[in-house]
C-alpha cells in the first residue's frame, strides 16, 4: 500500500504523475505480458522515486498498454504510462548526466544538436588545415594518423567517463544490487532481441499503426543498433590491424574492417531512414512531446554518419574525398561528444535497466 | 462518417464482444455488416472494455491454459453459483462451444497471456486477454474493419420495427437526427440495462441512486426495452442484478477492475451506526466478494466500511484509492465519519471473541470468533495494532439479469414464436443462462459463443 511515500518539495512533478498512475495499474494489471515493466511494477505495493526511475528506463514506449487502457481520457483517471514513464525517463537522463544544464538543452532541441555538427564541422577543418599531414596515404593525406587520435580519442573517452559516472548514480537511485554475469547476459539477450518493443508475443509494438501492433520499430531499430555495433567493430579491428598487426588504412573490401563497416554503415543508413519515417506517423502525445526535435536531430545525425561514411569509402581517390571526410569526420566527433546529451545514452541506462530488473527478478524469486 | 442510408444486410446493434463476433462471423461469409455502436470511438466495447479472461471448457492443456477443464466440472460450477437458475441445454451448448472459440479468437486477433499474477486459481479455468477486454476489442474492431464491416459510432438505436413475425427496420439517433436504417436480418447485442438508474430504481427503490456502475455508462436498456414493450419474451428476475462491494469512492461509470476491494476477509465490515452486519470470513473471498454487493445495499445509506489494522495490509491486492489512515479507532472513526464510540465498542467486542490459533490468509483456516451474535468464522484476529486502515465501500453494479429469452439458434422470441429475422448474443440474452451470480470470465463465453452463432444464423438468412 502506498502509505509512506513522503515526497520531498523540490522533486519534479514526473515522478508525482507517474506514481498516480501506476498505482492505478498496480490494482489492474492486465498488462502484465506486454513488457517487464508490470511485472516489475507488481513486485512493490509502493513506488519510491527509485522505482519510478527504474520503471521508466524500462519502459520502451511500445504504447502497447496505452491502447489497452480502459482508463485513458475522457476517462477520469486519464492514464497515459507511455507519457509518464517517459518523462520521468528524460528528467532522469537529464538529472543525472552532468552538466544537467547542457543535457537538457541538447535532449530538447534539433537545433542545438545541428550547433553541435556545425562547430564539429569547423573543428575538423580548423584541425585539417593548421595540422596538414606532410605525407600520407588515402585519408591519412588529409590528417595524420596521430593527429585523428588526437581528436577523438579525447572526444570519445571523456564522454563515456560522464556517462559511467551518471550510470553510478543511476545504480544508486534504484537500488541495483550485486550484479553477476547471468544479469548481464540476461541484458544482453533482451537488449539485443529488443524483447521489450516486442507486444511480449512478437506482434510488435503500437507506435506508428494506432492500435494495430506492428514490428516495424524493433527492425528498424534493430538495424541501427547491429548496424552501429557492426560499424564499432569495424574501427575496433581497424585499431588493432594499426597497432597490432601494423596494416595501416586504408584497407581493401575484403578486409576486415570493410565486412563489417560496408554493411553495418547500410544497416544504420536504412534503420535511421526507417525510424525517421515512423516517427514522423507516431503521436507524439504518448512520448515526450518537448524532446521531439532532439530525439528527431539525433537519428538524422546517425543516419548522416553512416551515409557519410559510405559516401566517402565510394568516392575514394577521387578530388571531393577533402570535403567528405571533414564531414563525416565531423559528424562522428558530434555523435561522440554528444553520447551523454543526446538520445543515445539511452542505451547506456537501458541496459542497466535491464540488468538492474534481472537482479531484482531473481531477487524476487527468491523471496519466494 | 458512416451512410446509413445505404442498403445493408445485417445490422448489429451493439459494439461489444458478442456484437463483434457476430459481425466478424457473418462478415466472413460476404454479408454487407453494419455496427451501431450507442458510445463514441474511445469508448466503445461495452462493459467487454473491462474484462479480464474468458472461461474455457478444454481437456487437455489448450494456449495459456493449464491441465483440464470438462464440461461436467464446469456446468457443476455454474450450478453452484446460479442455483440453478439456468437452462441446461442452453448452458451446455456454451460450455462445450467454448473450447472451439479459444483457437477462433486467436484467429482473429485476441492474444492471451498467463493468468495474471494474484490470479492463479483461474489458470486451470480462465484464459486471460493480453492487455485485457479493450484490446480484445480493438483487435476485434480492427479484424471487422478488414473485412469490411460498417461502424457507426455514437449511433444511438432507439427502436427496433417489428412488423407480425419480423423486424424491418431501425430508427437510430445519428448525427444529430433520427435516421432509418434497413437491413434483412438483425442482431441485438446491445448489453443489459444497468447503466439507468431510473430502472434500477423501479427495481430497487430509491437506494438504487447511490449503486455505483462499475462499467460502461452506454447500456441504458433502450433496445432491451423496446424489444420488452413489442412482447418479446424475457428471461430473468427483472429486479435483480450483480453487484459487488467497491471502493465508495470509485466514479459514479467505468471505474472498472481497479475499484475492487479485497481486504473484506481481513477486516470487520460496519455499518453508517458502527456495527457488523454479516461474517466476513464465510468463505474464501472469491466465493464471497459477489454477495457484499447486495449486503451493502441493504444496509443504511447503502454504505459500509472496512475495518483492518496493520497487521493485514499487505494481504490483499493494491487498490486504486489509498486506504483511510489512523494510529486509534476513535481517530478513524473520526476521518471516516462514523461514531467513534460506536466503532470503538464494536472492535473492542469483536476482539475479545477473537481466539487463539493459526492465521492462514489463502484458505480457510477456522480462526473463528466466540460468543458473537454474527460470528466471524475465518481469520478473525482482533485489530489491535496500529496504524488501522478504513476503506468505505459501495455496492457496485456489474450487470443486470433480465435479458430476451433465446433459443439454441440466438433467435428471439416474440408474442407468437420465433421472430424470423432477429438474434440475441451477450448480456441482453445473458440471463437464459446465468439467473443468478457470476462465474468469472463467463460472460465472455455467452458473448463469444452466442455471438457467433447470431452471426452465423443471421447470415444463413441473408445468403
Amino acid at each position: 500500500m502506498s502509505l509512506d511515500v513522503t515526497t520531498p518539495p523540490t522533486l519534479p512533478t514526473a515522478f508525482d504523475e507517474a506514481r498516480r498512475q501506476m498505482e492505478i495499474c498496480n490494482a489492474c494489471r492486465y498488462c502484465e505480458g506486454y513488457c517487464s515493466v508490470f511485472p516489475a511494477m507488481t513486485r512493490q505495493k509502493a513506488f519510491a522515486d527509485g522505482d519510478l526511475t527504474q520503471m521508466a528506463n524500462l519502459c520502451h514506449n511500445c504504447r502497447g498498454c496505452y491502447y489497452a487502457c480502459q482508463y485513458t481520457e475522457p476517462h477520469e483517471f486519464a492514464l497515459n504510462v507511455p507519457a509518464a514513464l517517459g518523462a520521468v525517463r528524460q528528467e532522469s537522463w537529464e538529472r543525472l548526466i552532468r552538466p544537467r544544464a547542457v543535457a537538457r538543452l541538447m535532449q530538447s532541441h534539433g537545433v542545438a544538436l545541428v550547433g553541435v555538427l556545425v562547430a564539429s564541422v569547423a573543428a575538423i577543418i580548423w584541425v585539417m588545415a593548421t595540422f596538414a599531414p606532410a605525407s600520407g596515404d588515402g585519408f591519412y593525406a588529409y590528417m595524420a594518423h596521430a593527429t585523428m587520435v588526437a581528436v577523438f580519442v579525447p572526444a570519445f573517452i571523456a564522454p563515456l567517463a560522464i556517462i559511467a559516472l551518471a550510470i553510478r548514480a543511476y545504480w544508486r537511485e534504484v537500488g541495483g544490487g550485486q550484479v553477476g554475469l547471468r544479469h548481464l547476459w540476461q541484458a544482453c539477450l533482451d537488449a539485443g532481441q529488443l524483447r521489450n518493443l516486442s507486444g511480449g508475443q512478437g506482434q510488435g509494438c503500437n507506435f506508428e499503426k494506432g492500435d494495430r501492433p506492428s514490428d516495424r520499430r524493433r527492425l528498424w531499430h534493430q538495424a541501427v543498433m547491429w548496424g552501429f555495433l557492426l560499424c564499432f567493430a569495424a574501427t575496433s579491428s581497424a585499431t588493432i590491424m594499426h597497432y597490432v598487426l601494423g596494416l595501416e588504412a586504408p584497407y581493401p573490401l575484403v578486409s576486415i574492417p570493410k565486412l563489417l563497416g560496408v554493411p553495418g554503415g547500410l544497416m544504420m543508413v536504412v534503420g535511421a531512414g526507417g525510424l525517421v519515417h515512423l516517427k514522423l506517423r507516431a503521436d507524439p502525445a504518448l512520448g515526450v512531446p518537448r524532446v521531439w526535435g532532439g530525439e528527431m536531430a539525433f537519428v538524422l545525425l546517425l543516419g548522416f554518419v553512416a551515409a557519410s561514411g559510405l559516401i566517402l569509402y565510394a568516392l575514394t581517390g577521387t578530388g571531393a574525398v577533402r570535403a567528405v571526410l571533414a564531414l563525416h569526420l565531423a559528424s562522428v566527433l558530434a555523435l561522440f561528444v554528444l553520447m551523454p546529451y543526446s538520445k543515445m545514452v539511452h542505451g547506456f541506462f537501458r541496459f542497466t535497466a535491464l540488468v538492474a530488473e534481472a537482479v531484482g527478478k531473481e531477487r524476487a524469486e527468491k523471496a519466494g | 462518417m458512416t451512410d446509413l442510408s445505404q442498403p445493408f444486410d445485417i445490422a448489429v446493434i451493439g459494439g461489444g464482444n458478442a456484437a463483434l463476433c457476430a459481425a466478424i462471423t457473418a462478415a466472413e461469409t460476404g454479408a454487407r455488416v453494419l455496427i451501431l455502436e450507442s458510445a463514441p470511438k474511445t469508448y466503445r466495447g461495452g462493459n467487454s472494455r473491462h474484462t479480464r479472461n474468458f472461461r474455457c471448457k478444454h481437456d487437455a492443456p489448450m494456449s495459456p491454459l493449464t491441465d483440464s477443464y470438462g464440461e461436467d466440472e464446469y456446468f457443476d460450477d455454474l450450478m453452484l453459483v446460479t442455483k440453478g437458475i439456468t437452462d441446461e441445454a442452453l448452458a451446455r451448448l456454451t460450455i462445450r462451444s467454448s473450447e472451439e472459440c479459444l483457437p477462433w479468437m486467436e484467429a482473429h486477433g485476441v492474444r492471451f497471456q498467463p493468468s495474471l499474477s494474484g490470479t492463479l486459481s483461474l489458470s486451470r479455468t480462465n484464459a486471460f486477454f493480453l492487455g485485457g477486454g479493450k484490446a480484445l476489442v480493438n483487435a476485434y474492431y480492427n479484424t471487422a474493419q478488414d473485412l469490411g464491416v460498417q461502424v457507426a459510432y455514437e449511433a444511438e438505436v432507439l427502436h427496433v420495427h417489428l412488423d407480425g413475425d419480423h423486424i424491418t427496420e431501425l430508427r437510430v439517433l445519428y448525427e444529430g437526427r433520427e435516421q432509418t436504417v434497413t437491413a434483412r436480418a438483425f442482431v441485438l447485442a446491445s448489453g443489459g440495462f444497468q447503466a439507468d438508474l431510473e430502472w434500477l430504481a423501479r427495481a430497487w427503490g430509491p437506494a438504487a441512486k447511490n449503486f455505483l456502475i462499475r462499467g460502461t455508462p452506454y447500456n441504458r436498456g433502450v433496445v432491451l426495452r423496446d424489444m420488452i414493450d413489442q412482447g418479446a419474451e424475457t428471461v430473468g428476475d427483472p429486479t435483480q442484478c450483480h453487484a459487488v462491494a467497491i471502493d465508495g469512492r470509485a466514479p459514479k461509470y467505468d471505474g472498472g477492475i481497479v475499484t475492487r476491494l479485497d481486504c473484506v476477509p481481513f477486516s470487520i465490515v460496519v455499518n453508517r451506526d458502527g456495527e457488523r452486519f454479516y461474517d466476513e470470513g464465510e468463505d474464501v473471498w472469491p466465493k464471497r466478494y459477489a454477495i457484499w454487493g447486495r449486503l451493502v445495499a441493504g444496509q443504511p445509506d447503502q454504505v459500509g466500511y472496512s475495518v483492518i489494522d496493520h497487521k493485514s495490509i499487505d494481504l490483499f491486492m493494491p487498490s486504486v484509492f489509498p486506504p483511510v489512515k489512523a494510529d486509534t479507532i476513535p481517530e478513524l472513526a473520526g476521518k471516516l465519519g462514523l461514531e467513534p464510540e460506536a466503532l470503538t465498542r464494536t472492535v473492542e467486542t469483536f476482539n475479545a471473541a477473537c481466539q487463539e490459533g493459526t492465521f492462514f490468509p489463502t484458505e480457510k483456516d477456522g480462526l473463528s470468533t466466540r460468543g458473537l451474535n454474527i460470528p466471524k468464522t475465518n481469520w478473525a484476529r482482533p485489530i489491535d495494532t496500529p496504524p488501522f486502515y478504513g476503506y468505505q465501500l459501495r455496492p457496485g453494479v456489474t450487470f443486470t439479469y433480465l435479458g430476451l429469452k433465446v433459443d439454441h439458434s440466438a433467435q428471439v422470441q416474440g408474442v407468437d414464436g420465433p421472430i424470423h429475422n432477429l438474434w440475441a448474443a451477450g448480456e441482453i440474452m445473458a440471463g437464459s443462462i446465468l439467473g443468478q451470480g457470476y462465474l468469472a470470465g463467463f460472460g465472455m463465453t455467452i458473448g463469444t459463443v452466442f455471438g457467433r452463432i447470431a452471426g452465423k444464423e443471421a447470415a444463413a438468412h441473408v445468403a
